[in-house]
């Protein structure tokens, strides 16, 4: 039997911004005996912006890629304690994995558009779900692409291979592919490592837009990046045995500012590295 | 392992221009009242034109401010740290203007016949020299504690006005030509006694800087 993970528009329905979206208990992820988090426990608001912070190592990548079990995919891996996305435990065997990534998309680090159109990256998905009507694939194809702000760019040419598009279009290309599939979560690692400043910013404002309708987890080495565009930040460390542990967890604003725990303090005034 | 050590260097360089700017500024108010006792109208203009090179201590400080804000993206308790530099410089340059005053006020009582030998107004240049000291100790030690007994201080500082007032009031009353005189004596301790507000607002900095919460300590009677 599997656990119905499926849910209507998401539009329609009440979410308060910050309730808790997803939610880890005392986590800790294995890679065979190499420990790389110990017992996380966080909460993540909804349709709110999440930033990841830590140096090299720390297991940032490894605890965003909790949330929509990309983990699984190497081999060895073994997750202990329990991650919810609205309640239900994603750990779960019961739980369907390719519904969950629907529901929690993921946007990369180097710009990763298909060898094929515009308008065939972004409609990729929705077909692979089953959708096959013509008007119906443009009209999902035009709202991605819109939302992620590069329809005035490329309406004029949908054929044209995603491959031909700059960087920062090809990561934004990435960013409608990861909407037209409805999405509630999109966990980003460092979707602007890649790309120029004028681009990293376009992204960045694309974020703050889009974290009215979805909740985004963003894992970033650039700490004025999870400054500017993150509600709430999160900072990871590496214990001596290498295991990453959460440090601070709180609003952007605080950790900034007036972090409480020493070792914030010293990372982000670069005091240690 | 220390990674930002240009920064850090750069940072405690501006820390230590505003020692540098202190001392500037507490030379200059016991200069004024020594202008003031020794009627030396010659160190008062000294005083009035060396204000000049306070203000522009003052730019600079806030120039360097600026530029690392704007250049090393300061973060937590650096970043507190700069924003408290930038309030106290301006605090610093108006204890600055009191001393100022206070040297033009001597140049305007000139060599008028003295209504009564200086002591309380001494008294309290000395005082608030001596908070000024304090305040800037706490901030290079980042001391909370201090910088909060420091401002208690203030409240003697306000009975030394008092007593001034009440005296030089009972000089006016009973001689009416003393009035003038009498009531440049009046805005000389005003000048001492909004310099040591201004001293409580450096310790309000202080505590921002080692807390990070903005928040009113010893509020003066004045």
């Amino acid at each position: 039997m599997s656990i119905n993970l499926n849910v209507p528009d998401i539009s329609a329905r009440p979410v308060e911004k910050c309730v808790t979206k997803l939610k880890t208990e005392q986590v800790s992820l294995f890679y065979g005996s190499f420990q790389a988090l110990r017992n996380i426990t966080l909460d993540i608001p909804s349709r709110c912006i999440t930033a990841i912070i830590g140096p090299s190592g720390c297991g940032k990548s490894s605890l965003l890629r909790l949330f929509n079990r990309m983990n699984d995919l190497i081999p060895g891996a073994k997750v202990e304690g329990n991650v919810e996305l609205d309640g239900i435990p994603i750990y779960d065997a019961r739980i369907d994995v390719a519904d969950l990534r629907k529901r929690v998309g993921m946007v990369f680090q180097k710009p990763n558009p298909f060898p094929m159109s515009v308008f065939e990256n972004v409609a990729y998905g929705p077909r692979r779900h089953g959708i096959k009507n013509r008007g119906q694939l443009e009209e999902i194809v035009e709202k991605s692409l819109r939302q992620a702000a590069l329809w005035d760019e490329v309406k004029d040419n949908l054929g044209q291979s995603g491959l031909a598009l700059s960087g920062g279009q090809q990561q934004r290309l990435c960013i409608a592919r990861v909407l037209a599939v409805e999405p509630e979560v999109i966990l980003m690692d460092e979707p602007c490592s890649a790309l120029d400043p004028v681009a990293t910013l376009k992204i960045e404002d694309l974020m703050r837009n889009l974290s009215q309708t979805y909740t985004i987890i963003i894992v970033t080495h650039n700490m004025q990046q999870a400054a500017r565009v993150s509600d709430m930040t999160a900072f990871l460390m590496i214990e001596p045995d290498r295991a990453g542990v959460l440090v601070e967890y709180g609003p952007t604003a605080q950790i900034f500012t007036n972090p409480k725990d020493r070792r914030t303090e010293d990372y982000i005034t670069g005091r240690f590295g | 392992m220390e990674i930002r050590t240009e920064f850090h260097k750069r940072l405690r360089q501006i820390q230590d221009e505003i020692l540098v700017m202190g001392s500037m500024v507490s030379k200059a108010i016991l200069r004024s009242i020594d202008a003031l006792k020794n009627r030396d109208l010659e160190l008062a203009r000294q005083i009035i034109a060396e204000d000049k090179k306070i203000n522009q201590k003052r730019f600079e400080i806030e120039e360097s401010c600026v530029e690392l804000i704007a250049t090393q993206q300061p973060m937590a308790g650096d970043l507190r740290t700069i924003i408290a530099v930038l309030n106290i410089v301006t605090e610093l340059e108006r204890i600055g203007d009191h001393a100022e005053g206070i040297a033009r006020i001597a140049i305007m009582i000139g060599d008028e016949p003295p209504l009564k030998p200086l002591i309380d107004i001494p008294r309290m240049a000395e005082q608030a020299v001596d908070m000024l000291h304090l305040s800037l100790d706490a901030f290079i030690n980042h001391d909370a504690e201090a910088a909060r007994k420091i401002s208690a201080e203030d409240d003697t500082i306000d009975q030394l006005y008092d007593q001034v007032f009440r005296e030089l009031l009972t000089f006016m009353l009973e001689d009416p030509r003393t009035i003038t005189r009498a009531t440049r004596l009046i805005w000389v301790a005003h000048n001492l006694e909004r310099s040591a507000d201004r001293v409580t607002n450096i310790c309000e900095r202080v505590v921002f800087i080692v807390t990070g919460k903005m928040e009113e300590i010893g509020a003066s009677k004045y």
